[in-house]
This record gives structure tokens, sequence and C-alpha cells, in this order.
């Protein structure tokens, strides 16, 4: 790890410990704005990673970005950093100046885009959006949209619109956005194909939600590993029982290779937004969330299960974060796409990465 | 968790040119009949010839230096070479065992004469090792050994005998771990040592165990008053516990405890392609997902070891999750597929997915148990 990015992880670490704090997330579910959280990292320039500066970015790279996400997950951060990282990364990707908004993404399966109708300088817009994240607080929303010229993305400003409140299984903000015949002049707005923005929201939604879910993973296994220490039954820490190592060694298994699989996905995400080992870290964290919840809590057993406790703010966000931007089944279609076109005995050129046989250099 | 940390590993662009060589090769070998492939060779799969063929072609003692018959080659690329010849389900076992941990033992704590005379012939393939720990009363409880050896002139002299010793009847040499002094109640781990015994010297028997498959791997191997002379004992007298301890941490994470079973995806791949069969595929995925991770963590590991990075709970972990993922390409393949499982078939899958099964108790017990491997994984992390 470079010395940067200690850094980084350092300062990061620090204001998440200090503004992500068990009341704060505790707040949050209730109807409050982390405001102190979302301004500290805005201060310290930490919204705009991996945005050139030349574009209001603060520069450094998606590996940087991203490591303060997975501080984000491990720290059940409520607010929108994952989707303010996917807006910022496209809105720079077509040069477009970023800042410290609070941005958020509309993103379902088989949406319907928005309809934008020119009107002088502007548009009537019409279109509404389901389980929008933090639609709530957002000063902005990234909708796909169409034209009488064509499909495009737009940066709608969200005080135009009508937001029915809702919410996931950990109480994060999900929430209905409509517009009903906005009138919005001058709006950003750029030409993009459907499939390549619901494919780039896709990969880099499943990317951003694999990287917080390593961040909670590991944060269960702390909680359950310092519970056992502390926690005494029949004269000796819970720990010494061999039932409870079985749990813990699973558990740390299922935490380090989410860790790693989220890493290799980021690895791959600077070369490739559409990489397979996205699809495939996905599969593999999604899997970890479903089999670490359930060791974690019983190992805590009726503590763990009440309010009072925090292992929840993790547990709750991993069950709802699995099933967003792809759950197991659906990311497995994506890989088997990729199978279907296999050559015999070509898995293994698929795992390892190389081919039976170089391809041949075109001479021109 | 700093201990669960593992990097990313990007191979070197140089070694895709070993892996067509040896894809290579091995195509060859296998098309001209010379070996058949089989789940599991790393313990069942035995080849003098072939240990041979990959000395000739100096995959065997890769990384170590030349003057000893080795190749100066990197880790990465003798993980390379392994991980082709699991996938393939070479016959490897022959010199297995002498190039994952003899041969590496013998450099860290062998007498130069030891180096010389062992290693350049293990190099070549023609000199095969088998593991002396497990005893009769001593199992996952490894400091309860009872096999001693007593000082004589010039050496001493072995009594006691191992067990579940694979590969002994065609092996030349074993290191057995023994007592060289009583046992100390309070240091269980004090007093032992590690002889290198010349499996066919006077006073060694041999004797079968066979597998539930009625295949024969597992040996007991009886020592009676066999001479050792003192040349033949691997580093110091006395430390041996440690020695072999860190034999052991470079055996739990490789490309062996994921792949013993890939023969067997890779033929169940085949045939759901074949059938344009999504369902089944998409079972594969989940597969591929979890091997890709897990490879990803041994590949970690092997560079956290020629790093000295101690890695001995991860390496414990990939273990513990690679071996009962083996188990499971059987458990998944049996229900995609509608086939009667037999070692005799001439039908690949069959063969193959009757060979998972049937090795499959082996593969959550070799080199430590996994409920050993948990509460070693369990201990190292609370102590972070």
């Amino acid at each position: 790890m470079s010395e940067m990015k200690e850094m980084i992880i350092e300062s990061a670490s620090k204001m998440f410990e200090k503004y992500s704090t068990k009341e704060a997330v505790n707040e949050s579910e209730k109807g409050v704005w982390a405001g102190d959280l979302w301004n500290s990292l805005a201060e310290n320039g930490m919204l705009t990673v991996a945005v050139p500066e030349e574009l209001g970015g603060s520069g450094g790279d998606y590996d940087d970005a991203l490591s303060i996400l997975r501080l984000a997950g491990k720290y059940s951060a409520p607010i929108p950093l994952a989707e303010t990282y996917m807006a910022n990364w496209l809105l720079a990707k077509f040069d477009i100046p970023v800042g410290n908004d609070i941005l958020t993404v509309a993103y379902e399966k088989n949406m319907q885009p928005f309809q934008f109708n020119k009107d002088g300088e502007g548009f009537v817009v019409t279109g509404k959006a389901k389980n929008v994240p933090w639609a709530r607080y957002a000063d902005k929303l990234i909708v796909l949209g169409e034209t009488s010229d064509g499909t495009i993305f737009s940066l709608l400003d969200l005080k135009d619109a009508q937001i029915n409140q809702g919410k996931n299984m950990a109480g994060e903000a999900r929430d209905e956005v409509i517009f009903d015949h906005v009138f919005v002049n001058d709006p950003v707005n750029r030409f993009i194909g459907r499939d390549d923005f619901e494919k780039t929201v896709l990969y880099s939604g499943a990317l951003t939600k694999s990287v917080l879910m390593a961040g909670a993973l590991e944060k269960i296994l702390e909680v359950t590993i310092n519970h056992t220490n502390e926690r005494n039954q029949f004269g000796r820490p819970l720990h010494r029982f061999q039932a409870i190592q079985h749990h813990i060694a699973h558990l740390a298994g299922e935490s380090a290779s989410a860790g790693l699989a989220a890493s290799y996905a980021v690895d791959s995400f600077e070369k490739d937004p559409f990489s397979k080992e996205i699809a495939l870290a996905k599969i593999r964290v999604n899997e970890a969330a479903g089999k670490g919840n359930p060791i974690a809590h019983q190992v805590l057993a009726a503590i763990g299960f009440t309010y009072e406790h925090t292992l929840h703010h993790s547990t709750r966000r991993l069950w709802s974060w699995r099933d967003e931007f792809g759950t197991e089944s659906e990311w497995e279609e994506v890989v088997t796409d990729e199978l279907l076109n296999l050559d015999k005995d070509g898995l293994w050129s698929l795992i390892t990465g190389v081919e039976n046989y170089s391809k041949e250099v075109e001479v021109k | 968790m700093k201990a669960l940390q593992i990097p990313v590993v990007e191979l070197p662009k140089e070694t895709d040119e070993l892996r067509r060589e040896i894809r290579q090769f091995l195509k060859e070998e296998i098309e001209n009949g010379s070996i058949v492939p089989k789940c599991d060779c790393w313990l069942s799969g035995f080849s003098a010839e072939f240990s041979k063929k990959m000395g000739e072609r100096g995959w065997i003692g890769m990384t170590w230096p030349k003057k000893y018959g080795g190749g100066e080659r990197s880790s990465v690329e003798r993980y390379v070479v392994t991980e082709e010849m699991l996938a393939a389900g070479a016959p490897v076992s022959g010199h297995w065992i002498a190039d994952r941990q003899s041969g590496p033992l013998f450099l860290k704590f062998g007498t130069e004469d030891q180096k010389q005379f062992f290693l350049p012939k293990i190099a070549k393939g023609e000199c095969f090792f088998a593991i002396g720990l497990s005893e009769p009363n001593a199992g996952s409880d490894l400091a309860n050994i009872q096999t001693r050896a007593v000082k004589v002139d010039n050496g001493w002299v072995l009594n006691g005998s191992k067990i579940w010793t694979s590969g002994a009847h065609v092996a030349h040499y074993s290191i057995v771990l023994c007592r060289t002094s009583p046992q100390d109640p309070n240091n269980r781990h004090a007093g032992m040592s590690q002889l290198i015994v010349d499996l066919k010297a006077p006073g060694v028997t041999i004797r079968p165990i066979h597998l539930m498959t009625g295949e024969h791997h597992f040996n007991e191997v009886f020592f009676e008053d066999v001479f050792i002379p003192d040349e033949m004992v691997v580093g110091e007298v006395g430390n041996g516990w440690a020695q072999g301890m860190a034999e052991l941490a470079y055996e739990r994470s490789g490309p062996e405890r994921i792949l013993s079973t890939y023969p067997l995806l890779n033929e169940l791949t085949n045939i759901l392609v074949e059938n344009k069969d999504r369902n089944g595929l998409k079972q594969v995925s989940r597969l591929v997902s979890r091997m890709w991770t897990l490879r990803n963590m041994s590949l970690g590991i092997a560079q956290l070891l020629e790093e000295g990075v101690p890695s001995n709970i991860i390496a414990s972990l990939v273990k513990d999750m690679g071996t009962k993922f083996e188990q499971e390409i059987a458990e998944i393949t049996r229900l995609l597929v509608s086939v009667v499982p037999s070692t005799d078939s001439e039908s690949l899958i069959e063969k193959y997915l009757a060979q998972s099964i049937l090795q499959s108790p082996g593969f959550t017990l070799r080199g430590g148990t996994n409920e050993i491997l948990r509460g070693i994984i369990a201990k190292g992390v609370i102590q972070q």
C-alpha cells in the first residue's frame, strides 16, 4: 500500500470514527441527515476522489476512493457516498465538472426512461423512479431519459421533484422520485445508449456495493470476536469453546474471501469497467453475507438481536445490499453467458485468464 | 483485520508462455496414452516415468539454486506448474512431497552434503519422499508420537511405526519425526528430531493399508532397530517439531487444496455447455466465483510466504474452505447430470464423479484436519 493511500485511510477512519457513530446511524434511521459526517468528508475532498482536478475533483484513483468506501461500509455510514462516487465518475467520464453536491442515481431492472419534451430553452420532464437511494437528502439525481433526439442521461435537480419516502431493510432511505410535467431549464444532458447507461450503473453499483459489504463483513467479524472475548459462560470466555471457535473460523473465512474478492473487482475496474471480476465478486460477497450474518447473530445470541446493540447496523445493511445491483442469481446469468461460449476444456483458460494458444500477432 | 489481509497478485505475463508450454506437453502426453488424468492426482496419480519427464523439463525443484539441480525460478512460476498439473489431473504424486516440502526442508535446515546428495536427484524426478508424521496414537495430537531413536556410535537406532504414509511403497526415503529424548510433560514439543530414513534399509517394513476403494496409497511403516547414520539427521537434534511445523505452513494453502476435483468440474462444464444448459451453468458460475476467490487467496499467500510474512492463519483458512469446496463440486455435479458414477466407467464424468466422491473424505483430513485448522484460525484472529 502506498504511503498516500495509508494517509487517506487513516484520516477517513478518524472521520468515520468521529461522525458515523452508533447515535448518528440510529438517528439517520429516524430521519436525521448525517450532515456532520457528509460535511467533514466534503471539506477533506473525499467526495470527489478519482475525478481529475481539472474537473473539480480531488484526483487519485478508483482504489483510493473505494478504500474510503470500504470504511464507510465498515462504519455503516448513513450517507450516499457510493451513489455520489458513481455519479461523479459518470459525470467526469463526460467531462462534466463535479463538486460536493449530494448525488444519487436512479436504477432498477427494466426501468422506464424519464420523458424529456423540448420546450423553448428547456424540457418538460415526466417520469418516476422507485427505490432511489437517499433521494430525500440528495441535491441532484442522475436518470436515464428519452428526448426526441435520442436517449440521454440527465442530472436533475431534486428540489423540483415529488418524493415519497421509503426504506430498505437497514432503514436506509430508498425513496420514490416523481417528476410530473416539471419544466427544467437547461438541464445537464448527455447522449448515451440505453445499454451503455444501464451497464455503467449496474457494474459500478455492484462494485461499490461489494466494497461496502466487504467493509461490513470485516465489522461483523470484529464485533463477533470482541463479544466472544468479553462474554463468559460456564466460567470461561465464549471463545474457549470449540463450537464457538468453529463459528469464528467460518466467519473469518467468509470475511476474508469477501474482502479479497472485492479487492480484485476494484483492481479490474480501472482496466475494464464491465469486468467479469465484478460479477464474480458480487456473487462471492453476496454469498459471504448470507453465510456470515447468521453466524454473527448466532454467536451474539439475544443481545445481537436487539436494537440496542450495533450488530444490526451491519447485518441489516448486508441483507439489503446483497439484493441491490444484482443478486447471486442475476450475476450468475452474466457469468453463464460467458461460459456458454467456452470451447471444450475451456473453463481453465477462463479461470486463469490465459488462452491455450497465444493469439497470432497481426502483421500489418 | 491485519491477519486476514491478502494482497492482489498480478501474474507476470511471462508465465503465460510457461502455461502454454505445459498445456501442450500435457495434451501430447494424454493423446499418446502416456498418462490418464484423474481426480485427486497428487495423492493417487503415480507415474515414475511422468515424474522423470517433469524433471527433464525443469519443473521439479524449480525455485532451488542451480548448483543443487534447481532452476532458480520464482515461486509464482512453480505455482503455475503445480496448478496446471492439478487442473489436468496429471500423475504427480511420485515427486509431490519431495518437491513441495522435503526439498525446501533440506534447503532450510539440511547439511551441505544432504543438499548435494538429495536435491539434484529430487529435481530430476528420480527420488521420492514420504511424510513420516502420523502414528497410530498420534493423529491430530501429533506431539504424542512414540517412535524413538536412541543414540549409538555414529548414528541412531530407530524403533516404532508411522501410519497413513502416502506413497511409502513407491518412495525412496521418508523424513521421520521421532523422539530423541524422553517426553517432557512441561514441554510436549521438546526432544523431537527429523531423521531421513532409507525405506529399503534393513529393519524397515512397509505394509499396505487399502483405501475404501480398494486402492493402495496409504501404508503403515514399521521400524525395527533401523540404523540411521548421523549424516541423516535433518537440522538440529531436538528441533524436529519446529522444523516440521515450518514444513506444514507451505503445504496448507497450495493449489492442491482447491483443485483435487477440478477435472470433474471441467468435464461437467463441457457437458453443460454442449447441452446449452443455462440452469446447470448458473450453478457452475457460483462454483467459479468460489474457485476464483480461493485461487486468489492461495496466490496471495504464496506471495506472502515468499516475502517471509507469517501466513499461518490465512493458509489454514484456504485449506478449510478449499477442501470443502473440492467436496462440494461432486455434490453439485451429481444433481446436474444423470449418470451412474463408477471408477470403472468409460465415461469421463462417471469416472471423475466416482473418484471425487470416494476420495473426498481424505480432502478435509490430510495435512491437519479441518477441525484442528479451525482452532488455529479462531485462536489466531482472537489474538489480533
